[in-house]
């Protein structure tokens, strides 16, 4: 059986058909998680695609949080289930308190859409398990809030815990340390801001998404075999 | 129940980056405005509560404030109630 993969629907979320789509053509079986669901449908892993969830009001991700979805995710992350959130559900996990930090606006205060250089800095966690680290990849960003933000200490012990997944090689949005991806304690929850979706093929530009992709289906087919 | 009009200031937490108070900071200079520093961006939010007293309004906006008109992480707020 493919490893299925939940991707959850907020109202504004926009990316979700991109990311079954690519999820789809790496072999896995992408569904559709309707956020007004307490439930992850007995899924292998679970995405949080970009988008406006609810509209962004108030703060990126600070009313998705509180959607019947989310109950469901938090229970599926703290037992150890595969979950990564892009862009703004990078914003939501954060919000969540899935993962530890803010999404603030960009320096300069520009909407960004670009390719970037990205390093990966661990392959220990759900998301960079098929790459090595040091691996340079090239992933479009999309979005307006992916300055990230923590106190002193937070950073602190996201470096010494090797909690930073990847790293901008050029920081295009003030991001503290050049952050543009995390991951939690038990490294099973990641959060990024460039779209691995958005680099799933050389005729989009790029194809260095789908280590990232081949990593989660890795982790959800592990969990599959765990669980069965 | 009596009725409290409360008023939240938001604000960036100290040592936490506040980026569109620097860009305005950036853009004064060019109007002419050579003098001005230190600008911070935060946001007002204003509501009407129902409350037995003043201190249970206070009370539960700041609970609001914790879990969702804020965000601790990176955001100070302050209550005011009249």
């Amino acid at each position: 059986m493919n490893t299925r993969v939940g991707v959850v629907l907020f109202p504004g979320t926009n990316c979700e058909l991109d990311v079954v789509d690519a999820i789809d053509g790496r072999g896995g079986s992408a569904e559709v998680l309707w956020h007004g669901d307490d439930t992850t449908k007995g899924v292998d892993a679970v995405i949080i695609p970009g988008g406006f969830a609810h509209g962004d009001y108030l703060r990126t991700g600070a009313i998705a949080r509180f959607s019947p979805v989310m109950q469901a995710v938090t229970s599926y992350a703290r037992a150890g289930g595969p979950v990564v959130g892009i862009c703004n559900g990078f914003q939501v996990l954060c919000e969540a308190h899935l993962l530890p930090g803010a999404l603030q606006k960009n320096a300069g205060l520009k909407f960004l859409c670009e390719t970037v250089e990205l390093r990966v800095e661990t392959t220990s966690t759900v998301l960079t398990n098929r790459a090595e680290a040091g691996d340079r990849l090239r992933i479009p960003i999309n979005h307006f809030e992916g300055n990230f933000a923590c106190d002193e200490r937070t950073l602190a012990r996201l470096r010494a815990d090797d909690r930073v997944v990847l790293r901008y090689m050029n920081n295009p949005n003030g991001s503290l340390d050049d952050i543009a991806g995390i991951c939690n304690e038990a490294r099973n929850v990641v959060g990024l801001m460039p779209h691995p979706e958005r680099a799933s093929s050389t005729l989009l530009g790029s194809a260095d998404g789908l280590v990232l992709l081949d990593s989660l289906l890795a982790a959800a087919g592990q969990r599959a075999t765990m669980t069965a | 129940m009596p009725t409290f009009h409360a008023h939240v200031e938001v604000s960036h937490l100290p040592g936490i980056a506040d980026p569109a108070g620097a860009t305005v900071e950036r853009a004064l200079p060019a109007l002419g405005y050579t003098n001005v520093s230190e600008v911070k961006i935060g946001k007002t939010i204003r509501l009407v509560v129902d409350a037995t007293d003043a201190e249970a309004a206070r009370q539960q906006v700041k609970e609001m404030c914790e879990r969702l008109l804020a965000n601790p992480v990176i955001e100070a707020y302050e209550v005011t109630i009249t």
